[in-house]
């Protein structure tokens, strides 16, 4: 009771932000946490669930931002249709480089998915077609849904972004207990037992490294609709890579509203600390963020999710864990 | 009737080091063969021949008379042969039924199918009462049986099992070849690598004898045992009547 009606009052509160507090920045700070928490989720599907530890979601939220914006501004696609393209494109790419990459294990992994993502960003840097390092603008329109874009209010990027997110999330739950789930986290457990068991883990990587690029890129084409301009640096650089790693990884790897925990806890906190100390240019702003990162990290290595689990598991948990001890090992 | 298992002639060698050389011994439908020797024998190296996990450099594997010989260890699976691990693997944050049903899902592809199938394993394997415990949180020996219970999941025709029973208490000992002879009893033929001379002599019908990557003798237990070449290679002074 207690929690379903918590819910309904999150849910209410999530849907009626925009008219609580109707100014640009909270709204602006708003619509960049849903972003995040949608590439939380993506990321969360590969190295959550899948254990793949990935530093190049940046790569795909490029190309799902450069994929919509040359669709508009060369041809005139419309942006719904560039969302789709561009996670049709991200995904196939993510199928050509994981195919070779699918034996890398571990850090391996990890480092070669920072290669990639920086062999695509310098790649875009020096690509005419798409404005190399100048990169793409996505010119003002009257607006409106249909064109995907907002130009008096940022409501509209704000719903978008939730229906994005719920949607993401929808995924990631309807994955995370069918077949595809549970094989997500056999071979995150461990590869030789995964393959004990039938499963093919080159495919099922590939499963999931795909559907996160999808998801990611559809995200890069909402930013790109939002901000109307892009360039290599805005979404092809590490540290957003980086950014959606630690959103995961401190709202709780591995559990479904993790990433969207992690994002409300990081995002306001780096937007805020950024817009009130940044400008002095002190980088007082980055040693706060990364003083809570190394606290959340140390004292609570399961991340927000796991600490509120933990709490609210507690009373009931305990005569199981005392039968469990009881029995001689 | 042909073999279920023929292993032919496998040899395989680590940077000069000849682990399995020539090995050859083939498992009927239904029968429980142990594979022993002392460390060193080239016991794992053939079990991963069997199981996949190894590609032998000479010589063939035959499963049901299709040749397996350098398939990748899914697809082995999914023909039909399982196998445990002599460090016990098994998926630690899953519940015990969610480990199980992991293994059930190759051959049932529905959620709800997969969980009935992984709860008749889990009755026939006494995990039953287990089934919402953390896969972390079981005893060594609960963890072996959950292992065998994964395994037996996915259908198999040929079980292998390296090493379950070491560090077992007599009783957990004895419930584990209980385990197993029940498994046998399903229809599932069974390949066991073992020290535990106790489960061996207890289990096998057959015992195939390996030192330095030979295979010296093969036979039924009560005769290996007594075989003058084993005593020597394996058995030791002790042994001698």
């Amino acid at each position: 009771m207690v929690r379903a009606a918590a819910a309904a009052a999150a849910v209410a509160a999530v849907l009626a932000f925009p008219a609580l507090f109707g100014s640009p920045f909270p709204l602006h700070v708003a619509i960049m946490t849903l972003i995040y928490a949608t590439l939380g989720v993506a990321w969360n599907i590969m190295g959550g669930y899948a254990g793949m530890f990935s530093f190049g979601t940046a790569a795909f939220f490029g190309i799902g931002a450069y994929t919509s914006t040359w669709l508009l501004t060369a041809h005139g696609v419309s942006p719904w249709l560039g969302l789709l393209a561009g996670g049709i494109v991200a995904a196939l790419t993510a199928a050509a480089i994981g195919w070779p990459c699918s034996n890398l294990r571990g850090h391996y992994f990890a480092i070669a998915s920072i290669a990639f993502a920086e062999i695509v960003r310098t790649h875009f840097n020096n690509w005419k077609l798409v404005g190399a390092a100048e990169g793409l603008m996505i010119p003002i329109t009257p607006g409106g849904l249909r064109v995907f874009q907002w130009n008096q209010s940022k409501e509209g990027y704000y719903y978008v972004a939730l229906v994005l997110l719920a949607l993401a999330l929808l995924a990631c739950w309807a994955i995370a207990r069918s077949r595809m789930g549970f094989y997500f986290r056999a071979i995150k457990e461990s590869h030789e037992l995964a393959m004990t068991l039938g499963i093919s883990f080159v495919r099922w990587r590939l499963a999931a490294i795909m559907i996160a690029a999808f998801i990611a890129a559809a995200s890069g084409t909402l930013y790109a609709q939002y901000v109307l301009y892009i360039d290599p640096e805005s979404v092809l650089v590490l540290p957003i890579s980086v950014q959606v790693v630690l959103v995961t990884m401190l709202g709780g790897a591995g559990s479904l509203p993790g990433p969207v925990i992690g994002a409300a806890v990081l995002v306001p906190l780096s937007e805020i600390t950024r817009a009130q100390l940044g400008a002095r240019g002190t980088g007082v702003d980055m040693i706060l963020y990364g003083a809570l990162i190394t606290l959340i990290s140390v004292y609570q290595p399961k991340g927000v999710h796991g600490f509120l689990a933990a709490r609210l598991a507690r009373r009931p948990a305990e005569p199981r864990a005392a039968a469990a001890l009881e029995k001689p090992a | 009737m042909s073999a279920l298992l023929e292993v032919r002639g496998v040899t395989r060698r680590f940077a000069g080091l000849v682990a399995n050389d020539d090995v050859s011994f083939s498992v009927n439908e239904g029968e429980i063969v142990s594979v022993i020797g002392p460390n060193g024998a080239g016991k794992s190296t053939l079990f991963g021949c069997i199981t996949g996990f190894l590609r032998p450099d000479r010589g063939r594997v035959l499963f049901g008379g299709r040749d397996i010989t350098g398939l990748g260890a899914d697809r082995i699976c999914r023909l039909g042969v399982a196998r445990t691990f002599q460090i016990v693997q098994v998926i630690a944050d899953m519940t015990v039924l969610e480990n199980v049903m992991t293994g059930a899902f190759l051959r049932h592809r529905g959620r709800r199918e997969a969980g009935i199938h992984a709860m008749g394993v889990l009755e026939a394997t006494g995990l039953a009462e287990r089934r919402n415990q953390a896969g972390s949180a079981l005893t060594i020996a609960d963890k072996k049986r959950l292992e065998v219970a994964m395994a037996l999941a996915t259908d198999p025709r040929l079980l292998m099992l390296d090493e379950s029973m070491a560090g077992l208490t007599p009783v957990e000992l004895r419930e584990i070849i209980e385990l197993l002879r029940a498994v046998r009893k399903r229809g599932v033929t069974l390949v066991i690598v073992e020290h535990v001379m106790e489960a061996v002599m207890q289990l096998s019908d057959r015992v195939v004898v390996l030192n330095s990557g030979r295979k010296i003798v093969e036979g039924a237990p009560g005769e290996v045992v007594k075989d003058p070449a084993v005593i020597q290679a394996y058995l030791g002074e002790r042994y001698r009547a």
